[in-house]
């Protein structure tokens, strides 16, 4: 007897039998004995063991189906006029109540129809159907159900269809809006000419008129749904991680996910391929199936179960706070939206935002301090002057063109480290200084093409051959440019006119269709051959003629050592001076043969060289190397004439030699 | 606890003549050490080679073979070969304790260097170094480098590590040439008389030793064990000893009357051997106390 609630009766829907109404007086009842606790099903009997105990649920109405009568099969009527139609037979077909019930095999339960169910993928109704094609005739059927999927819209966005919305639109009461607004969201931006928004009110009432009817409301704008959550993590932009369907799909194959794989070839079978990616042959499937003794692969037969797939809580963990879901009535839990807060902060609160009521957890990691600035930092950038080559000084555009436009002091080398000589860098490196001769020709021929010769040599050189020493000789002649004809009569023109003791004679002499390099080159060396091959006055010259047979015609070249000594008289006088070291040593490289090295248990320093010793090399008999010697102390003592073979001239000893005569000592 | 720092050794000069060693082997042409410096090869005119021990002075083999004089020996690190060289143009390796002939190598009169491989027995060397223009004197051997001497008045350095061949004027014909201890130096000694000590990396001489006599014949020079003395034969029948850093005479020992031919240091200690016509002469630092040989010929050092 609820008194409160007499008035408000039919609010209230019950359930369940009611108790009966306690009416005083009534002698108690005795209690119910144990043994009469029985529970019996609908049909009186006991039920004692539930179906698996008793030999299965009683197919029906004592041990018939349903009805008293039993279990009748459908006739089966077949005639001309009626063919008979294909009864297909369902297992409810042949279930009774029982078996329908909430203890049955097949029990009817309320659920949502797959119409007004949920439009998402349901996992476990995904995971029903994997195991269910297991046993299918066709194992891994889902992937064609898979790519065939029917396009389904869920119930709500039916309805919501049904009740005139449109996708897009938002939901609720519709707006009366102008339409100059609506041109400004590109959303909705109709498809004709847009008109540009007139000034005037009149024409805007009239464009209202024109394009839309009055009393006509339009939809509320979406809403799109914005997520306020902080980005705490240091993934990229966009980043999203693995796919937990996919993961899911995959379990039961291995716990490897190809990543390197187009997407379509991500469909993994279910029975697990192996790394070639065939499906496993044969009808039969399952975890202890593995191959057969025919079949090549045989690794990885055996489901390997792990832990993780185990840890699977229904309904979460328990919360943290160990209220176990206990929450305090809403009026005392829930904080009222407190906004003193708000006037407690001490900085400038945004307009429309609020302190937040849950503190985030900020990494410590997302926080970097700035960068240390120098203390002579201006954030100012300068800018390379562009150069106006036709104005300015040579000077000023060098100046320019180098500068990086900082007040910097620029170090030794003017043009930065990519302008430096060899010679400045092993300066700058601390390396010791080049031996040998290599380096210093190397260098001289670098001088050489720099700067060109001397006028002082021009000098010499004329004065040389205007002598009257000069004039007297008139019969061997030098001539240094016999392979080139044009070339030597040049040079024969040049030294008729240095006889002459013409000044100018080395200019007039050159060829002036060559190019000036060329001239350039062919002056130097028209000096130099002027000065070594000066005409002598001593008697060895008288000792020398000119071979008969050209050696030249026959070879034309010669195998020399590659690399040459010095001149013998310079070292004489540099031992007589005592000066050794770079005067009187002179560098080779030499090859030494592979077993040699071996023997000496040395690394071969040339390992790829074909040939043991010195290298030679095949050249001219008379060649521009004869002219390019840079020692300018050339010698004023009399040379003998350069002629024959030059070999000759490198065999010559300087004294008799010495035979040990050990014989008479005893 | 810091040990104080020994106190510096005065270099010491071989002076004292501990022997004297008669060869009975005509003219003594070589007198060497072998490789750790107990025993004493000598090279005699009579074509043999002979063994002795240097603490007894013992001769201990004769090896015979070649077939005219026997003009310089060496020993191998591990004592078990002796090499020599002949005026017959042939080298021969001997096996020390049998005394047989390993090997006959076929050399020649033709300025070169041949390099030879005693391993395969192939009839040809290894390598034939030819840059020479006169005859060979002198040839030492290092880790990696090749020092010849030759009476084209060069020394010749083959670098074998380097690959390359280092060529010094000299300006006179090379007797002997010597690689310093510590293998930063080479000296050579020349018909100039003079001995000369050459940087090896850059050619600079670094100290000029005169005073002896080296006209004509091919004589020995060497350095001391610790590189601390030049010495030279001379043919004034004395050996001198110059102190290498200052250049003075330290030392010039009598040896005789005749031409001293060879000289040899021990390769760690300070003993010296000389050889002058059929002789050869043990030189320490100082005398021995007990004499057993009755040939020794105690001399007192002379006064510079």
């Amino acid at each position: 007897n609820m008194a409160s609630d007499n008035d408000s009766d039919e609010d209230f829907v019950s359930f369940g039998t009611p108790l009966e109404p306690l009416e005083e007086g009534n002698p108690l009842r005795k209690p119910v004995p144990v043994y009469e606790q029985t529970v019996k099903d609908e049909k009186g009997r006991y039920q004692r063991f539930h179906g698996a105990f008793t030999g299965g649920f009683s197919a029906g109405y004592f041990n018939t189906v349903g009805t008293k009568e039993g279990w009748t099969p459908s006739t089966f009527v077949s005639s001309r006029q009626q063919k008979a139609e294909r009864q297909n037979a369902r297992p409810e077909d042949f279930m009774d109540e029982e078996d329908l019930g909430e203890h049955g095999i097949a029990p009817r339960e309320i659920t949502t129809t797959a119409e007004f169910g949920p439009g998402r993928k349901d996992l476990i109704r995904d995971k029903a159907r994997a195991i269910s094609s297991l046993s299918a005739p066709i194992p891994g059927d889902t992937l064609l159900e898979d790519l065939v999927a029917p396009a389904r819209t869920s119930i709500g966005v039916e309805l919501l269809t049904k009740m005139g919305w449109k996708d897009g639109q938002g939901v609720g009461p519709r707006v009366k809006r102008r339409p100059g607004k609506l041109k400004a969201d590109p959303s909705t931006r109709p498809l004709g000419p847009v008109l540009p928004p007139h000034g005037s009110e009149e024409s805007q009432d009239e464009e209202e008129d024109e394009f839309v009817p009055e009393n006509v409301t339009f939809a509320p704008k979406d809403v799109t749904p914005i997520d306020f959550t902080p980005k705490v993590d240091l993934h990229g932009l966009g980043y999203r991680g693995l796919n937990p369907l996919a993961a899911l799909r995959g379990a039961p194959a291995a716990g490897h996910i190809n990543l390197f794989t187009m997407d379509s070839d991500r469909s993994t079978s279910l029975f697990g391929e192996d790394k070639k990616g065939h499906k496993r042959r044969g009808g039969v499937s399952g975890q202890a199936f593995g191959v057969g003794a025919m079949e090549d692969d045989d690794d990885d037969i055996y489901h390997r179960d792990t832990m993780s797939n185990y840890d699977a809580v229904l309904g979460g963990e328990e919360p943290g706070d160990g209220l176990y879901g206990w929450t305090a009535p809403q009026q005392y839990s829930r904080k009222k939206k407190d906004h003193s807060k708000d006037a407690a902060y001490l900085g400038k609160i945004i307009e429309g935002f609020t302190l937040a009521s849950e503190k985030t957890e900020t990494k410590t990691v997302g926080i970097f301090p700035p960068p240390n600035l120098p203390r002579d930092f201006r954030p100012v950038h300068y800018f390379r002057p562009v150069v106006d080559m036709s104005n300015a000084s040579s000077m000023v555009v060098q100046a320019l063109q180098t500068s990086r436009g900082h007040m910097v002091q620029e170090g030794p080398s003017q043009g930065g480290r990519h302008q430096l000589d060899s010679a400045q860098r092993r300066e700058l490196l601390g390396e010791a200084t080049l031996q040998g001769r290599h380096a210093s020709l190397w260098a001289a021929c670098l001088l050489l093409t720099r700067f060109p010769l001397a006028e002082q040599q021009q000098m010499e050189a004329l004065s040389v051959w205007s002598s009257p020493t000069a004039q007297a000789q008139t019969g061997q002649t030098f001539k240094p440019f016999e392979k080139t004809p044009h070339k030597q009569a040049r040079y024969d023109h040049y030294i008729e006119k240095l006889k002459q003791g013409d000044r100018d004679a080395l200019e007039a002499s050159l060829d002036p269709c060559m190019t000036e390099w060329e001239r350039g080159r062919e002056r130097d060396e028209f000096v130099r051959a002027a000065l070594l091959y000066k005409p002598s006055s001593s008697s060895l010259s008288g000792r020398f003629t000119r071979g008969k047979h050209d050696d030249s015609v026959d070879q034309d070249t010669v195998e020399v050592k590659r690399d040459q000594e010095n001149d013998v008289d310079d070292k004489q006088a540099a031992v007589k001076m005592k000066m050794f070291g770079k005067l009187t040593r002179d560098t080779f490289e030499w090859h030494p043969d592979k077993l040699l090295c071996k023997r000496f248990n040395v690394p071969d320093p040339y390992p790829g060289s074909g040939f043991v010793g010195m290298p030679t090399v095949k050249r001219d008999k008379f060649s521009v190397f004869n002219f390019l010697t840079l020692d300018s102390t050339a010698s004023t003592t009399a040379s003998p004439a350069p002629q024959g073979n030059r070999q000759d001239r490198m065999y010559s000893t300087e004294g008799p030699v010495n035979s040990f005569d050990s014989q008479n000592m005893v | 606890m810091s040990f104080p720092q020994p106190k510096p050794e005065i270099p010491q000069v071989p002076q004292h003549l501990l022997r004297t060693i008669d060869c009975q082997q005509g003219a003594v042409r070589a007198v060497r050490f072998n490789a750790d410096g107990n025993y004493l090869l000598s090279c005699g005119s009579d074509k043999s080679l002979k063994l002795w021990s240097v603490s007894r002075g013992t001769l201990l083999k004769t090896y015979s073979g070649h077939g005219y004089e026997v003009l310089d020996a060496d020993g191998s690190y591990d004592n078990s070969q002796l090499c020599s060289c002949s005026s017959d143009k042939t080298v021969i390796l001997w096996d020390v304790a049998t005394g047989q002939v390993t090997r006959k190598l076929r050399g020649s009169i033709d300025g070169t260097v041949r390099c030879w491989d005693t391993r395969s027995r192939k009839f040809d060397p290894i390598q034939i170094l030819d840059e020479a223009r006169d005859g060979i004197s002198s040839l030492k051997v290092s880790e990696h480098e090749l020092l010849t001497g030759s009476v084209d008045g060069r020394v010749r350095r083959y670098d074998l590590r380097m690959g390359q061949l280092h060529v010094d004027f000299i300006n006179s014909p090379v007797t002997c040439v010597c690689f310093s201890a510590d293998a930063q130096c080479t000296l050579t000694s020349s018909l100039d008389s003079t001995v000369r000590l050459l940087d090896k990396s850059t050619g600079e001489m670094l100290g000029e030793y005169t005073g002896h006599t080296m006209k004509g014949y091919k004589l020995d020079c060497c350095l001391s064990s610790k590189d601390t003395h030049i010495l030279s034969c001379s043919e004034d029948g004395h050996v001198y000893c110059w102190d290498l850093v200052e250049g003075s005479l330290t030392l010039k020992l009598p040896v005789g009357k005749a031409v001293v031919q060879s000289l040899s240091f021990h390769p760690s200690e300070t003993f010296l051997l000389t050889s002058m016509e059929g002789r050869v002469q043990v030189w320490g630092v100082e005398p021995e106390e007990t004499e057993e040989d009755g040939d020794v010929v105690v001399v007192k050092k002379e006064k510079v």
